[in-house]
């Protein structure tokens, strides 16, 4: 999809360029005696794709409803888009923002168009089929904008919800599952699509069971079961979950790993995997792995391939979810 | 009006009138619901005989004004039942209250809708057998008493608030039913009961008066205006999304940013709950 006919976005209504666009502090949501959500606090800065993964039942819709205003916390604080987060805040929060829903939504009897000029009538927009075209443009949905949404396939409509979303040029964009039971086609147009939303500094926060589409896109990564279990860059997750590790694969079983696999080789532990594999925890790969290739030829052993273990993203989240202990009940 | 801005007001309205124009239930019921209400009124026209004393005639006039009077009750019923829990089922709702658009203006957008088809309906439908009336009716107590000026100002202001009241409790019903036919059944139901305060003029046991109708009149708009602010009430964004209303928050205002953004493992309360993730 192309980002090419809408412009850069920008609200005047909000004059600190510098603030976060999302600052939430110890914000939780009871329903009864049910958290939803727990002590959740974190920080998104103007411009930045910020992924909000977790589980089913993790309180990630819930969480986007409250920052939409849709729903009241029980406790603690928000400020969306540098207003603060009140009942009395509502509708101008509303008018800097913008939700896309899991299921688009869209009115099925009407037209494309004909919701897009809904949604620009409820946004009070001036020059309204000007904007209109221009949205419909960047998510390559103009020539379809006379069919009836009941019509479009769910990567169309998916489409269209995108097109609603960015009509009031939103200062945060929520976007729930967008990718949720699309083809691998319609999901590398979001994509797209979201990757030109970041170039022009839109804010996204985007929830996702997708782990390699948050890798991705995402710049931090937010991770829910009920309370917050990590925030950060998808790379300094991994760092911090898990030590870097090479992976030495050799022709045969060695005679003497222990001889090989020593601290003066960078190595602080090994464990074999399978008859001729073994897992090397290291400090540092790049210092360790040549020396570990030098001792190895040294030792006599056929070498077949030495390689630093890379955790992905899925890897990060898997670990965290599993030690929660609210994920086996 | 203060605080309805006229822009999202008509924008509310315009969306209904398309759907309403796409949907053949709706276009069928409004079409063909008007026929079945003139037979009643063409039995009276055509059938009465000019030997039928005018007290008698007068009565049967009374039941054919009753008749006409639930056309705007009626046909509206269901179009208010759907409003919300139709929203809700086709996922339409959560999209819509997430922009600017203010309770009022999307009661009164959602109102306007229905409102001026029924009401322009049951005019024409009054307009026409007052007509017929007056052409063709052996009986000429029967044109008589249609015309009679309490009768048209009983028909005119009625026919508004009774559909104003069946729009209200059929948009009251659709706030908290789970299923659209149910909320459906229950509207058009819950849109009779005024039909009862006409009913003591159509029938005779309250005169029909020009004073009297202006009375009935405003005991309906008390009614309707009570209607209307219980709507207002029960019109709540987040009982609407998680079907629960919200407690008194605490604390929830501009707080501190947090300190780190790096990872921190807590511990770990609360389960599943109620507004999940579906």
């Amino acid at each position: 999809m192309a980002g090419d006919a809408a412009s850069p976005v920008a609200n005047e209504q909000v004059s600190d360029r510098a603030a976060p666009a999302l600052v939430v502090s110890h914000l939780t949501k009871r329903f009864g005696d049910r958290s939803a959500f727990e002590d959740v606090s974190f920080e998104v800065a103007r411009g930045e794709v910020f992924g909000f993964l977790g589980p089913n039942g993790a309180g990630k819709t819930t969480t986007v409803r409250t920052l939409g205003t849709l729903i009241a916390p029980t406790s603690g604080s928000a400020v969306v888009a540098g207003i603060p987060l009140s009942a009395a805040t509502g509708a101008e929060i509303r008018q800097l923002i913008s939700v896309m829903p899991e299921n688009p939504g869209l009115y099925l009897r009407l037209t494309v168009q004909e919701n897009l000029e809904l949604f620009a009538g409820l946004y009070g927009l001036p020059s309204r089929g000007a904007r209109i075209a221009a949205v419909l443009d960047t998510v390559n949905m103009a020539p379809r904008a006379r069919e009836l949404c009941g019509r479009l396939s769910k990567g169309l409509r998916q489409r269209v919800g995108l097109a609603r979303a960015l009509l009031s040029e939103p200062v945060v964009m929520f976007l729930d599952e967008p990718t949720s039971g699309l083809d691998p086609v319609a999901s590398r147009d979001v994509h797209d699509l979201i990757a030109s939303l970041r170039e022009r500094g839109v804010t996204v926060f985007l929830t996702t069971h997708r782990l390699e589409e948050a890798e991705r896109l995402c710049d931090r990564v937010a991770i829910l079961n009920t309370r917050l279990l990590a925030v950060g860059r998808p790379e300094e997750l991994r760092t911090q979950l898990f030590r870097s590790s090479l992976v030495v694969e050799t022709a045969a079983r060695l005679p003497a790993p222990e001889a090989v696999f020593t601290p003066e080789m960078g190595v602080e532990r090994w464990t074999p995997e399978g008859d001729a594999t073994y897992v090397l925890s290291v400090s540092d790969p790049k210092m360790a792995a040549p020396r570990v290739t030098r001792a190895l030829v040294a030792a006599g052993a056929d070498v077949l391939s030495i390689a630093v273990s890379r955790h992905s993203l899925e890897d990060v989240y898997l670990q965290l979810v599993d030690e929660d202990p609210e994920a086996g009940r | 009006m203060i605080g309805l801005d006229m822009g999202r007001l008509a924008a509310m309205a315009r969306k209904e009138m398309r759907e309403y124009r796409r949907t053949p239930f709706i276009v069928g019921a409004m079409l063909v619901l008007p026929f079945i209400f003139l037979i009643n009124p063409a039995i009276v026209i055509f059938v009465l005989s000019a030997a039928v004393k005018p007290a008698a005639a007068a009565r049967d006039v009374g039941s054919t004004f009753l008749v006409l009077l639930v056309v705007p009750a009626v046909i509206p019923a269901t179009v208010a039942a759907y409003s919300v829990v139709g929203e809700r089922d086709q996922g339409t709702l959560e999209p819509l209250l997430t922009t600017p658009v203010r309770r009022g203006e999307i009661l009164i957008g959602k109102a306007l809708a229905p409102v001026i088809p029924s009401v322009g309906i049951a005019y024409l439908l009054f307009a026409l057998v007052v007509i017929l009336a007056h052409f063709f009716a052996q009986n000429p107590a029967v044109a008589a008493t249609l015309s009679d000026g309490s009768h048209v100002l009983a028909q005119v202001l009625f026919a508004p608030l009774l559909a104003v009241w069946s729009i209200g409790v059929g948009t009251a019903i659709s706030t908290r039913a789970s299923d659209v036919r149910v909320a459906q059944q229950l509207g058009t139901l819950a849109s009779l009961p005024p039909l009862a305060v006409t009913a003591l003029v159509s029938f005779q046991i309250v005169p029909l008066g020009v004073w009297t109708a202006v009375g009935f009149g405003l005991g309906l708009l008390v009614i309707d205006i009570a209607m209307w602010r219980v709507v207002a009430a029960m019109f709540d964004r987040e009982r609407l999304i998680t079907g629960s209303r919200a407690v008194k928050a605490t604390g929830v205002g501009p707080g501190s940013p947090p300190a780190g953004t790096v990872r921190r493992i807590q511990a770990f309360g609360g389960a599943d709950h109620g507004g999940g993730d579906a």
